[in-house]
């Protein structure tokens, strides 16, 4: 009895340290980790695909005014699932290996893009695209052989 | 004298109670992780209690529900006064993928004031330890919010770009 807990005292001495040294120091994710949400602002150009695939409803799309789309992205409720970046078909979200989004303010959890939308060289409004295959690729649908998943 | 005490242990030890407000035992999973010798908040002081009235902190994860949101109510009541809570995961944060839907209210903040916010679905144990060491001070807050736009055709036509190629981002 006192001989196995004098044994197990000292497998505990072998031991050594386990415990990481994480705040102090940095510890990075796996790779193909998926964390915060980046927006490249230059390659946006407002289709709303990722809006419509978000299954958190991150994403909300709203026409501020006839030439202006604003997306906000409130990635507070973002479940990380990387749709976003799979549906855009300009690559302009992508999914960061940042995991250290802790935050006291929950404004901090909030992306705003403005996007300037192209307008009709006649009219000077902007126009939807013009047969429905096309609106729905817009829209983030995807055709293919693989029954439209990918 | 023991206010001055008290006062001075509050940074020191946080002892936490653990409300799960409806979530899917992911992030539990996490805080249990976080917990353990291997990341190990012991070492910052934090404990888990029983009782709320034990507590300094309250750590919610989940949507909250429509069931459980008068008992989170009456939690935040029972926890002494110097306190703080915490929303860990995405759900608490903003309710995450049920953030509209019926028997959900929408995270943590609609029902009772957050401190700190640890999203993530489920968040890394080290970025809920990054939540503790932001709330006791040890680390700086590394997420703001950002403003991004594009020119618009009149910023285009004279040729100047006040945002530098569509990018300003304003913390």
């Amino acid at each position: 009895m006192l001989l196995s807990k004098l044994r197990e005292a000292l497998i505990c001495f072998g031991a050594g340290r386990v415990t990481l040294p994480y705040p102090a120091a940095p510890r990075e994710p796996a790779p193909g980790f998926r964390g915060k949400i980046q927006v490249d602002a230059d390659l946006c150009f407002g289709c709303g695909g990722c809006a419509h695939v978000c299954p958190a409803g991150v994403i909300q799309v709203e026409d501020a005014a006839q030439l202006t789309r604003v997306l906000e992205f409130h990635w507070s409720r973002c479940t990380y699932c990387g749709r976003c970046e799979e549906v855009c078909p300009e690559g302009a979200i992508r999914l960061t290996s940042q995991f250290e989004t802790a935050t006291d303010r929950p404004q901090d959890m909030v992306i705003r893009l403005e996007v300037f939308m192209g307008p009709c060289q006649r009219c000077g409004r902007c126009f939807p695209p013009p047969t429905p295959l096309e609106r729905m690729t817009a829209a983030g649908f995807r055709h293919g052989g693989d029954g439209g998943r990918a | 004298m023991l206010k001055r005490l008290c006062a001075r242990a509050f940074p020191r030890a946080l002892w936490v109670y653990h409300a799960n407000t409806g979530a899917c035992n992911g992030c539990d999973i996490e805080v249990i992780d976080v917990l353990t010798p291997y990341y190990d908040a012991e070492r910052f002081g934090i404990r888990l209690v029983g009782s709320p009235r034990h507590a300094d902190v309250i750590l919610v994860t989940g949507p909250v529900t429509r069931q459980v949101a008068p008992a989170l109510r009456r939690l935040l009541e029972a926890v002494p006064a110097p306190k703080l809570v915490f929303a860990v995961g995405s759900c608490a944060c903003g309710g995450g993928a049920w953030f509209d839907s019926y028997s959900v209210l929408g995270g943590a903040d609609r029902v009772i004031p957050v401190d700190y916010y640890v999203p993530g679905c489920p968040p890394r144990p080290e970025a809920i330890l990054h939540g503790v060491a932001l709330a006791l001070g040890l680390v700086e807050k590394k997420v703001a919010g950002e403003a991004l736009r594009q020119e618009t055709i009149e910023e285009l036509a004279m040729g100047v770009s006040r945002f530098g190629g569509g990018r300003d981002a304003t913390p």
